[in-house]
């Protein structure tokens, strides 16, 4: 009775088998198309939108299959995609303003299947179709931004404590502070040292040279990933897509897919623009020069939308990181465009301050937007950047302003709108390139699905039918093995929520010749056995005792390389990375508990017979 | 079924005989794909390149010169232009061009379909659109080298560890000279080189490593349990004996790869062709490139003679 497995032993094999079974099942139920409702700036999901919206379709003539309300959305689910796009329609007119409407496409998982947390495999956009962005993070840009910033809270800081300086230059990495003479240096040095952390101080002569430490660069360099990520999202909620990810990958880059999404212009106008407000006071002291070099201390030379020169000062009053909401709307007075902004409690602090000291004097909004060019030179790619600021308004101040106030003077509803979204969703607080894009059309992702199942199951047809003939009952056992093992590899897929992409089917393809390896192994071994006139049971007993080192043995140089696989690229090879080394392990199981079980429970009881192989 | 001498096989081909034949064609070869991508080099995709690929369906099928025609008075120099597939089917390469990273990639996406569209008779529809930039290219040929090396340096740890180092150096030149014997093919048709192809390649090194391991796991019995034979004769029978699993497996798995190759489009075509080609080198390197090294290099049973701590500790024959 050697092979027998104790009961405990089959039992286990058997409930991971039927858990597998049952976790895999959600990927064969298919997509509805659906509409989804999520609440945007403060609005509410609750019944009583459910109500509403049913009452608004049932008008349209439209019969969703259901709704569902979840805390972050509601989900309505069509029979087909004109129903949906009707829908979509018709709840946009209705809710657009308060809530993001965004078309979908919701896995039609049985009820009973989502109660116990099975859910599908998420599929790639090269499986759905949508855009795919690599952004690069422009750390150099990040750092200077802080540098300035401290630039300033060192002049802020000195003229508070009353430190006389001369000047305070940014450059090449380091903050120079000049001073009249070295007291007066030193008390400064004791004031800055105690109020900025993040900077080293050295002196030399009559200058305090500052320099961000290592510590700060590195924190402000992942800062400047975080928020982008940050700010990437609410922008990509402004969108209005289901499903979207963004995620940092490696050090300074960010990955943004939009599934389903196909205007690419629109998305990159959005994502990949980084505008910025910067509010400053109008030099009305100085006459304005005609060019840069004859700019007094302490202004900035700008020029209007028409090139006009204008003379602002340079400071900032605030910036756009600190506006907390903008909305377009019409002037009431005039009837124009304009972009009604709220400013967080610092920002609004600065702006009533300022405005209360300078009502009757004009103040301008400077737009900034940073764009890229990579030119050849001698064979080199050289990317420079390119800043472009130009004052888009220029006002008088009425009034002391409070947190919330108006600008007006654009050029349109469709810039003011534009402005406000790039507004409420925040500037970025470094520049992003995007570095790759790709764009799969919805057709092209059925398409590949078709392909990547129709290859994966005449591959499986093919190794079954050759298992079939050439191992006979041990044939069977092979293949009920295999099938056992692609039901285990989309279950543990599913149940990580991995994405499923068309080199990942691939994967899976490929694991079923890899993976029957082990049964051949195992096989040759005990025919090997009967060749060499063991009896049945011992040739059993002996073909998997002895094929487990090499079964061992060749798992872990195929798992090698797969692995590898996973340091390099994103997106679909990672997939088949993912698919390969699961496919590797399972079948590890498979094939060793599997088929032994099986063959034990043919052959297991019968001494003398004989071994259909 | 009568009971046998473990050294008398049903099969018996001495594949040694031959393995200095072997070693000629196999020079031979590995000299040829060596010149090969010397002289074209691998064709190697966007993935790797940077630069635009568009493939665009047409209602009609287009006139292709136009096309480049059209994308040349845009401003893009030597664009490729060919059918795929159908002749409505068209696939546009556009080298990697100045401004054409970050904000000025969207200028490029729509001075790409103002030349598309430019007939409007013709209008076609864009199914797929990839923009890579350089950096992003020169980021992933240098992964990929790292992972070609570390995975060539954890295999050689691995076999050296668990069998010799002889075997070791056999297991890596084998890996090495499949390695060489896909790039080569891919050069020499110049076929597309892409992710998913160096996926394919990362895959037949853990694959064909696993055949020869077989054989090796094997030798290295036989070594512990026939005393009377010399490695050569044990070599001969350890490879004669594997040869049906050898076989098999290999077989099996190029089933999946034809099936990927032919029925799995575009995408999989490439990728399922490198599979086939590493799988046929992969498994006939590791009877002989792999074994035949080792040989070369003086395995015997001395070597052997410690038993391992797992697997075949049986000794007695």
């Amino acid at each position: 009775m050697r092979n027998q497995f104790p009961l405990w032993k089959n039992i286990l094999i058997l409930l991971i088998l039927t858990l597998a079974t049952i976790y895999s099942l959600p990927n064969f139920f298919g997509e509805d198309p659906s509409v989804q409702l999520s609440p945007a700036r403060g609005s509410v999901l609750d019944q009583a939108l459910v109500t509403q919206s049913e009452k608004a379709l049932a008008e349209a003539g439209l019969k969703p299959k259901a709704f569902e309300l979840s805390e972050k959305r509601l989900l309505v689910r069509f029979a087909d995609t004109d129903a949906q796009l009707t829908a979509a329609d018709a709840l946009k007119a209705i809710y657009g303003d308060r809530y993001t409407v965004a078309l979908n496409l919701a896995p039609a998982t049985p009820g009973w299947l989502r109660k116990i947390g099975a859910a599908p495999m998420y599929l790639g956009l090269d499986l759905r179709g949508g855009v795919h962005f690599m952004m690069q993070v422009d750390m150099e840009a990040a750092i200077k931004q802080a540098e300035e910033r401290y630039a300033e809270d060192i002049r802020t800081l000195l003229r508070d404590s009353k430190i006389q300086y001369l000047s305070v230059d940014r450059d090449n990495h380091v903050i120079k502070v000049k001073f009249q003479d070295a007291a007066t240096l030193g008390q400064a040095e004791n004031t800055l040292k105690r109020e900025m952390r993040g900077l080293v101080f050295s002196e030399e002569s009559n200058t305090l040279t500052a320099r961000m430490t290592d510590a700060e660069v590195r924190e402000i360099r992942r800062l400047a990933v975080a928020q982008n990520v940050t700010t990437l999202r609410n922008r990509v909620n402004e969108l209005g897509v289901a499903e979207p990810v963004i995620q940092q990958q490696g050090e300074d880059r960010i990955v943004v897919q939009l599934p389903g999404v196909q205007d690419t212009a629109r998305a990159k106008e959005i994502l990949g623009a980084t505008a910025t407000l910067e509010f400053r006071m109008v030099d009305t002291e100085h006459p304005t020069p005609t060019d840069e070099t004859k700019t007094p201390i302490g202004s900035k030379l700008y020029k209007d939308r028409q090139g006009k020169p204008v003379l602002l000062q340079r400071k900032i009053i605030v910036t756009g990181n600190q506006i907390i909401d903008a909305s377009s709307g019409l002037e009431q007075q005039s009837g124009s465009a304009a972009v009604f902004i709220t400013l967080n409690g610092p920002g609004a602090r600065k702006m009533a301050d300022t405005t209360k000291e300078n009502i009757n004097k004009p103040m301008a909004v400077v737009y900034i937007e940073n764009k890229n060019e990579t030119r050849e030179i001698g064979g080199q790619k050289v990317t420079t950047k390119k800043t472009v600021e130009e004052v888009i308004n220029i006002a008088t101040i009425r009034d002391r302003f409070s947190k919330r106030f108006q600008i007006s003077g654009l050029d349109g509803t469709d810039e003011a709108r534009n402005l406000a979204l790039l507004l409420r969703s925040g500037a970025l607080a470094a520049p992003v390139d995007i570095v790759e894009e790709r764009t799969v059309g919805p057709s092209l992702g059925k398409e590949n699905i078709r392909q990547g199942w129709r290859s994966f199951i005449i591959g499986f047809c093919l190794v079954a039918l050759v298992m079939l003939f050439h191992y006979k009952v041990f044939g069977v056992v092979a293949n009920l093995t295999l099938l056992f093992n692609v039901a285990l590899i989309l279950a543990i897929l599913s149940a990580m929520q991995a994405t499923l992409t068309l080199p990942g089917i691939a994967g899976i393809t490929l694991t079923v010749g890899m993976a029957v390896d082990a049964n051949v192994l195992i096989y040759e071994r005990i025919k090997e056995e009967l060749r060499n006139g063991t009896s049945p049971q011992s040739a059993i007993y002996a073909g998997f005792d002895r094929a487990f080192a090499t079964i061992w043995d060749s798992h872990v140089t195929n798992l090698i390389a797969a692995i590898m696989l996973f340091g390099i690229g994103s997106g679909p090879v990672k997939g088949f990375a993912v698919t390969l080394t699961i496919g590797i392990i399972t079948s590890l199981f498979t094939a060793v508990s599997c088929t032994r079980m099986m063959v034990n429970f043919i052959y297991g009881q019968r001494r003398g017979a004989k071994l259909w192989i | 079924m009568s009971a046998q001498n473990p050294a008398a096989r049903t099969l018996n081909i001495d594949f040694m005989k031959w393995r200095g034949v072997a070693v000629i064609a196999s020079l031979v070869l590995s000299l040829l794909a060596i010149i090969s991508l010397g002289w074209h080099g691998l064709n190697f995709a966007v993935d790797f390149t940077g630069g635009t690929v568009i493939e665009a369906k047409y209602a009609d099928a287009p006139d292709l010169n136009e096309i480049r025609s059209n994308l040349e008075e845009v401003g893009f120099t030597s664009p490729t232009v060919q059918n795929f597939g159908t002749t409505r089917d068209v696939l546009i390469r556009l080298a990697p061009l100045d401004k054409e990273s970050g904000e000025a990639g969207n200028a490029l996406r729509e001075k790409v379909v103002e030349a598309l569209n430019k007939d409007p008779a013709l209008k076609p529809e864009i199914h797929r659109m990839e923009f890579v930039g350089p950096q992003v290219g020169d980021d992933l040929v240098e992964g990929s080298v790292i992972a070609l090396i570390a995975s060539a340096f954890f295999i050689v740890l691995y076999v050296a560890w668990r069998f010799e180092y002889r075997f070791a150096l056999g297991a890596i030149l084998a890996t090495l000279h499949d390695i060489t014997m896909i790039l080569g093919f891919f050069s020499l048709l110049q076929l597309d080189f892409d992710l998913t192809v160096f996926a394919a390649v990362l895959t037949i090194m853990g694959y064909s490593l696993n055949d020869t391991i077989v054989v090796f796991d094997r030798i290295r019995e036989n070594f512990r349990k026939i005393r009377r034979a010399d490695a050569l004769d044990v070599i001969n029978i350890s490879i004669n004996e594997t040869l049906g699993r050898t076989l098999m497996t290999s077989f099996l798995t190029f089933l999946t790869a034809v099936a990927m190759a032919i029925w799995g489009g575009d995408v999989l075509h490439n990728f399922g062709l490198a599979l086939v080609v590493g799988i046929f080198v992969g498994t006939y390197s590791s009877i002989y490139v792999a074994t035949a090294l080792a040989y070369k290099l003086g395995i015997s049973r001395a070597d052997m003679l410690v038993p391992e701590k797992e697997g075949a500790t049986d000794v007695s024959p």
